[in-house]
């Protein structure tokens, strides 16, 4: 292909050449960033329970203690405690293989094993590791959204006969997410740009993708410059997407 | 006369601080109670015993002759027979005025959805707001507010209802319309117990009258025995100083 020069120094070219493989990892970083968002929340959603879940009674209250409480805690404390990077090495390189493993796997064995890993390994081991880092942030912004919700809410949820179960559904959970909206919004910008640390161990996504087309030619500026824009440009759009679901849900809180 | 909450011996702590000292006291059906006391006497804390929104520490408590404070009662079909309302009104801000009063017989009694708006419009006629039907909370009065929270908690048919300082948070202007809607209950024969300083609404709408006091009952009867004619020293002195 003869260079295309935009503004005297943009190669176009060698974009418009990889045009399919970015698109592919664009795919690949919008995939990752869905499955990640879903699974985190679902995550952070059941470890924001376990951090606050309480009994009046033992044994109930023992178990709601150390079962629940303790656990999640030290999840919680242990993956924003320790960088996403090592995360993904330590789940990747370290993790994975105890449970898939041609030879041993606890989890898979066999050829099944090797094909998985060599197909979807990285991938397993991106959407597990990012899966597990956002439910623990995410788990704090459900336990704050949760806690910030008054007590005489609960009260009178309780005191007209509703159980715990159906206070949370109906009356807490509901308030909650309006306030959680904003910092939940936050926390799926970062996990967007969180995505790209999984070209590291050879995740053919966006960053990934950058890499490539970077070594083959040695030029930088183009690949690195277009997929900040296509990430810029996605962020923007969640931004978006997070202010039209604030202005919908944002009725009848007080606050 | 049926007995419809039957205390004995209740008594409450947080930690080493001893808010209820031992009560005892029942409340018949169709009696409208109003417990008086200074602030800090211990009249929420026991108000909220009987329907076990706090636990107690000793004692108990007996609605219909069953335990509240049992851990084999289920508590949830127990307080679903109370009604309670609150002094800052405690409406589901995410919920119009009809959800906020359709929820409980829907999801607790399984009323059907046509049947749960039917009865709820017949109770905004009932408190005077059928007009604020599709309102949101923050957009009503504080005594709209209020007078929605007696509809909602009467939505579930209780046998007994208990008002925490219902008129409390409000503005003096709009004190009137909610002891005007909760004299109309007493009228209609509701069991009532109200925790309260509106001394006048006492003395109109209650049968009895207790006094509390640093966390005991310290004087009961009638509104005339206990505001014309008290018997206790410490009755005497709450009287002259909010009279």
């Amino acid at each position: 292909m003869e260079p295309i020069l935009w503004f005297g120094w943009f190669r176009a070219d060698i974009i418009a050449e990889y045009g399919v493989m970015f698109w592919r990892g664009l795919q690949m970083t919008i995939l990752v960033t869905v499955i990640c968002i879903v699974q985190g929340t679902a995550l952070g959603l059941a470890i924001g329970l376990a951090r606050l879940a309480d009994a009046r009674h033992s044994p109930a209250r023992q178990i709601c203690r150390y079962l629940l409480r303790w656990p999640s805690t030290v999840y919680v404390s242990f993956f924003r405690g320790t960088p996403l990077f090592v995360q993904i090495l330590l789940i990747h390189f370290a993790v994975l293989p105890l449970f898939i493993n041609p030879a041993d796997g606890l989890l898979i064995s066999g050829e099944t094993a090797r094909s998985l890993k060599q197909n979807y390994g990285a991938f397993i081991s991106g959407i597990l590791a990012l899966t597990l880092n956002s439910g623990a942030y995410i788990s704090e912004i459900f336990r704050a959204g949760i806690q910030s919700i008054d007590r005489g809410q609960i009260e009178a949820s309780r005191s007209l006969g509703l159980s715990f179960a159906r206070t949370m559904y109906h009356v807490v959970l509901p308030q909650a997410f309006r306030r959680m909206l904003p910092p939940l919004g936050n926390n799926a910008i970062a996990l967007l740009k969180d995505s790209s640390l999984i070209s590291a161990i050879g995740l053919a996504e966006l960053a990934y993708t950058a890499r490539t087309v970077a070594g083959a030619y040695s030029r930088y500026w183009e690949p690195y410059l277009s997929i900040s824009l296509m990430y810029w440009t996605l962020t923007l759009g969640l931004a978006w997407a997070v202010k039209r679901l604030e202005a919908r849900y944002g009725r009848g809180d007080t606050r | 006369m049926d007995e419809v909450i039957r205390v004995e011996g209740l008594t409450k702590n947080f930690g080493p601080l001893q808010v209820l000292r031992g009560i005892d006291c029942s409340v018949s059906s169709s009696e409208v109670v109003c417990v008086i006391g200074p602030s800090g006497s211990g009249k929420s804390t026991f108000l909220r015993c009987l329907n076990g929104l706090e636990e107690a520490s000793g004692g108990r408590v007996l609605v219909h002759g069953i335990s509240v404070h049992d851990n084999s009662t289920d508590v949830d079909a127990l307080r679903s027979e109370i009604g309670m309302v609150f002094q800052r009104f405690n409406l589901f801000p995410h919920m119009t005025v009809l959800d906020n009063i359709t929820l409980a017989p829907t999801k607790v009694r399984g009323v059907p959805l046509e049947k749960a708006r039917e009865q709820a419009r017949a109770l905004l006629v009932k408190v005077g707001l059928l007009d604020k039907i599709d309102a949101y909370p923050n957009q009503l009065s504080g005594g709209q507010q209020q007078r929605v929270a007696i509809a909602r908690a009467l939505a579930m048919q209780p046998a007994i209802m208990l008002f925490d300082e219902p008129t409390s948070a409000l503005d003096p202007e709009m004190v009137g319309e909610v002891l005007s809607v909760m004299q109309t209950l007493a009228e209609e024969g509701m069991t009532m117990m109200v925790v309260s300083h509106e001394m006048g609404f006492a003395r109109r709408v209650a049968n009895r009258v207790l006094f509390m006091d640093e966390g005991v009952l310290v004087e009961e009867g009638t509104p005339e025995e206990v505001f014309d004619h008290p018997r206790e020293e410490r009755t005497r002195r709450f009287l002259a100083s909010v009279l």
